[in-house]
C-alpha cells in the first residue's frame, strides 16, 4: 500500500544511500521486458502509425470526456451497474466503505489497480476493520512486505527470489527455497482460499468502453477474473481518464498496451465485464458498482499540455527504458507511480510543493517519450513542471531553492551579457589556477563539489576568439 | 557558401581544439565560416531548469546576434541547436519575435545534420587509423532525430575501425542540472557508460556533444582509463595519424 505523501518527497535523500542490489534486480527485469517489447514492435511495420492513432484516440477522448463519461455512465446503468462519482480519494474510499458495510463484508479479494493505490483504498479499508488481500502475485508479495508498488506493471520488481522466500517465511510461516515455481505455488494455495472466502471483490479497470459500459481488465495471472466472478459483490474504482469511446478504439489500445507493457501480443487474460450476472446460471457478481474517480483530473484536463498526461495507459514502458528509474527504482519517486510518468503525474496530483524534486529527476534524455505508445510528451511536461516549481503556479508560490534561483539568475546575466561573458571566459583560466592539477580540476568547493564528487572538472580553456583573429589574418 | 558559427559556451570554454577543427573542416569543404562575436550562451541551462523568463532574455540576445546574416547557423552541439528550435515557444504567437525565432530555428543546424542532410556529404576526406567506439548523445539522437548521421560520417573515415558500444543510445548521466541535483544517480549512470566504453576495447570514444564529452571524459579519467575521449568533429577533421 502506498499512502499519500503529506511532506515533500525527497528524491535526492532517497537516492543518496541506494543499495547496489536494487539497480541490478531492476535492470534485469526491465531489460527483459524491454527486449520482448522491442521484438513485438519489430513485428509490426505499422507501429509508429499505431502510436499515432493511439495518441489521437486518447486525446480525442479526453477532449470530449464530458460526453464520453455521460455515455459510459448511461451504458453502465443500462447494464445494471450502480454508478458512483467521486471527486477525490476520500469520497471514493467512503463510497467503497459504505458498500462494504451495507453488505456486511468481512474479507475482500483485490485485483491490482493503480487507481486504488492512488487513493490508498487498502489503508482506508483496513482501518475500518476489513480484511483485504491483494491477489496479483507481485501485489501479494509487496502487501506482505508492507510496501507499495515499485513499478506500474511489476510491483515487486525490486525484490529478488531470495528476499521473497524470506518474506514468505516471516509472514506466512512457510519455509521454501528461493525457487519462483515453489514460491508461486505457495501464494497460489493461499490465494485460492482468499478467492473462495471473499465477500467482495475490488478491482480497477484498464479501460471502460463508453458505448457498452464494459470494464476491461488486462492481467496475466487470472486472479482478476477470480476476484470479479467468485464474490457476489464487485466494486471497480475507475479513474475518469480510463474511458474509451468504443470497441474499435479499444482494440487499438489493447494492441499498444500489451506489447508495450510486457512484450505480449495480447495479455493472457483480457477480461470484459458488462454488468452483473443477469440469470441464475451466469457467472459474475450479483451486484456490480463502478466508482468513477476524478481526483484532480478535471483540473489537468483544463490545460492542453497537462491534459496530455492523462493519455497514459499505464504500460510502464517509460520506466523500462528510463536510465534514472533503472538506477533508483520506484520508491525514490515517493508515491504509487514512478519513473518518468510518475515524475510528471505526482506533481500534478499532489502539487509541486510536495513533489518539487520529481520534475528534476530526469536527464531529459527522451528515451521515455520515444517509446510511449500514446506519445505522452514527457519532456515538455517535465520542463513545464520545472517551470511551475521555479516560477510558481496557481496553487503554490515558487519553491525552488534560493541557491538554484541565484545560480539561474546570476548565470543568465553573466552568460547573457557579451562583455561579461567574454571577461569571464578570460578570467576563469586564471581563477582556476589554485584548484587546477594538470589537465583536471579534481575537486571544487560546495556546491560545485556536486560535480567533482562524481568526476573531475575540466579546466576553462577559452582561446577560440584569439585563434579566430589569427586565423583570419593569415588567410 | 557562408555559414555562421554558433560555437556554444561549453565549446568555447572547454573544447577549443574542436572549434578550430570545425572551422578548418568547413573550409576544407569549400565553405566560408564567419563568427558573430557577440554570441554567448543560448539559454538552455535556464530553460531546462524551469527559468523561462531568464531563458527568454538569453534567446532574445542570441536571435539579435545571429539575425544580422542570412547564412545558415552551424553548431557542434545537438542540445544547443535543439534549444534554438524551442525558441518559438518562448514568444507569443504572431509576435515579431515569434516569427524571427521560427525563421532562425529553420536555418540552425547541428554539424552532422548540416553535413549529411543539408550538404549530402558523408565522406569528408578524414583519416583516423584507430579503433573507435561511439556514444550516441540524447539530444542528437532523440532531440534532433539524428540516428545515423554521425555513424555514416565515421564509416567514411579512412582506416577507422568502428566498434559498436553496448547500450550506445543510453544516456551518460549528464543531463545538465540533473548532474548537480542528483550527483549519486548521475554518477551511477556514468559508471555504467564508462564500464561499457572500457569493455569495448576502443582507443577512442567519440562523442558529438560537449556536455556528454565533459562527463564521459571525467568518468574515464576517474576510472584510470587510457581511452581517449574525443569530439566527433576532431575525428572528421583529422587527416594524419592523429
Amino acid at each position: 500500500m502506498s499512502d499519500t505523501p503529506t511532506t515533500p518527497i525527497e528524491f535526492r535523500r532517497y537516492t543518496q544511500n541506494l543499495s547496489p542490489a536494487i539497480p541490478i534486480a531492476i535492470q534485469q527485469a526491465t531489460g527483459q521486458f524491454f527486449e520482448k517489447r522491442n521484438a513485438r514492435v519489430a513485428e509490426l511495420p505499422e507501429w509508429e502509425l499505431l502510436r499515432d492513432v493511439g495518441h489521437r484516440l486518447r486525446l480525442h477522448t479526453l477532449e470530449h470526456l464530458d460526453a464520453y463519461l455521460e455515455q459510459a455512465a448511461t451504458s453502465l446503468s443500462a447494464a445494471g451497474v450502480q454508478v458512483h462519482w467521486a471527486m477525490n480519494g476520500a469520497e471514493a474510499n467512503a463510497v467503497v466503505l459504505d458498500i462494504a458495510r451495507q453488505h456486511n463484508v468481512k474479507t475482500i479479494a483485490k485485483v491490482k489497480s493503480m487507481a486504488t493505490e492512488e487513493i490508498a483504498l487498502n489503508t482506508a479499508l483496513q482501518a475500518a476493520g476489513f480484511q483485504i488481500t491483494e491477489t496479483d502475485l507481485g501485489e501479494f508479495i509487496i502487501q506482505l512486505a508492507g510496501l507499495g508498488p515499485s513499478h506500474i506493471v511489476v510491483p515487486a520488481v525490486h525484490l529478488k527470489k531470495e528476499e521473497i522466500a524470506q518474506l514468505f517465511k516471516e509472514k506466512l510461516g512457510v519455509e521454501a527455497p528461493p525457487d519462483p515455481e515453489q514460491l508461486t505455488a505457495i501464494a497460489r494455495a493461499r490465494l485460492r482460499e482468499v478467492f473462495l472466502a471473499a465477500d467482495m471483490g475490488i478491482s480497477g479497470a484498464n479501460f471502460l468502453v463508453a458505448e457498452t459500459g464494459t470494464l476491461v481488465m488486462v492481467t496475466n495471472e487470472g486472479n482478476g477474473r477470480m476476484c470479479t466472478t467468485l464474490p457476489d459483490l464487485h466494486v471497480a474504482v475507475v479513474a475518469i481518464d480510463k474511458v474509451v469511446p468504443d470497441w474499435e478504439s479499444l482494440a487499438t489500445l489493447l494492441k499498444l498496451l500489451a506489447r508495450s507493457a510486457t512484450g505480449q501480443k495480447l495479455s493472457t487474460y483480457t477480461n470484459f465485464i458488462t454488468g452483473p450476472r443477469k440469470t441464475k446460471g451466469e457467472h459474475g457478481p450479483r451486484e456490480l458498482h463502478v466508482v468513477l474517480l476524478d481526483n484532480g483530473r478535471s483540473r489537468m484536463l483544463a490545460s492542453p499540455l497537462t491534459r496530455e498526461t492523462l493519455k497514459c495507459i499505464r504500460c510502464g514502458s517509460c520506466l523500462n527504458v528510463c536510465p534514472v528509474y533503472k538506477q533508483v527504482g520506484g520508491y525514490a519517486y515517493g508515491w504509487f507511480i514512478s519513473g518518468p510518468i510518475g515524475a510528471v503525474l505526482t506533481p500534478q496530483l499532489l502539487g509541486t510543493k510536495i513533489a518539487a524534486e520529481l520534475p528534476y529527476a530526469s536527464t531529459l534524455c527522451g528515451a521515455c517519450a520515444e517509446v510511449c505508445p500514446v506519445k505522452v510528451p514527457l519532456l515538455d511536461l517535465l520542463r513545464h513542471l520545472r517551470r511551475r516549481v521555479a516560477e510558481g503556479d496557481a496553487t503554490t508560490t515558487p519553491i525552488v531553492s534560493p541557491v538554484l534561483r541565484g545560480v539561474a539568475r546570476g548565470s543568465a546575466i553573466a552568460l547573457g551579457t557579451p562583455w561579461l561573458y567574454r571577461l569571464g571566459a578570460r578570467l576563469m583560466p586564471l581563477l582556476q589556477v589554485p584548484v587546477r592539477r594538470g589537465n583536471w580540476i579534481p575537486s571544487l568547493p560546495a556546491p560545485l563539489n556536486r560535480w567533482t564528487m562524481v568526476r573531475p572538472f575540466m579546466p576553462f580553456r577559452a582561446r577560440f576568439r584569439r585563434w579566430w583573429k589569427h586565423h583570419k589574418k593569415n588567410e | 557558401m557562408h555559414v555562421q558559427l554558433f560555437i556554444t559556451c561549453l565549446g568555447e570554454n572547454f573544447f577549443p581544439e574542436m572549434l578550430e577543427s570545425m572551422t578548418t573542416l568547413l573550409e576544407r569543404l569549400g565553405i566560408t565560416p564567419c563568427f558573430p562575436s557577440e554570441q554567448t550562451c543560448c539559454g538552455q541551462p535556464q530553460y531546462n531548469s524551469g527559468f523561462e523568463a531568464e531563458a527568454r532574455s538569453m534567446a532574445r540576445r542570441w536571435m539579435r546576434t545571429f539575425s544580422h546574416s542570412d547564412a545558415p547557423i552551424i553548431s557542434p552541439s545537438g542540445s544547443c541547436v535543439e534549444m534554438v528550435r524551442h525558441y518559438p515557444h518562448l514568444f507569443p504567437e504572431g509576435s515579431e519575435e515569434h516569427t524571427l525565432a521560427i525563421e532562425l530555428a529553420a536555418r540552425t543546424f547541428e554539424f552532422t545534420e548540416f553535413l549529411v542532410r543539408q550538404l549530402g556529404v558523408t565522406d569528408v576526406g578524414a583519416h583516423f587509423p584507430h579503433r573507435v567506439t561511439y556514444h550516441a548523445s540524447c539530444h542528437l539522437l532523440r532531440g534532433l532525430g539524428l540516428r545515423d548521421e554521425a555513424k555514416r560520417l565515421l564509416a567514411a573515415v579512412r582506416d577507422l575501425e568502428f566498434i559498436t558500444l553496448t547500450e550506445e543510445e543510453t544516456c551518460c548521466g549528464f543531463g545538465g542540472i540533473f548532474s548537480v541535483l542528483y550527483p549519486e544517480v548521475s554518477g551511477a549512470m556514468l559508471e555504467n557508460k564508462v564500464r561499457h566504453i572500457i569493455a569495448s576495447g576502443a582507443e577512442y570514444v567519440v562523442v558529438g556533444e560537449a556536455g556528454c564529452l565533459m562527463n564521459i571524459a571525467g568518468g574515464l579519467h576517474k576510472a584510470g582509463s587510457a581511452i581517449h575521449p574525443i569530439h566527433l568533429i576532431e575525428v572528421l577533421a583529422a587527416q594524419g595519424g592523429a
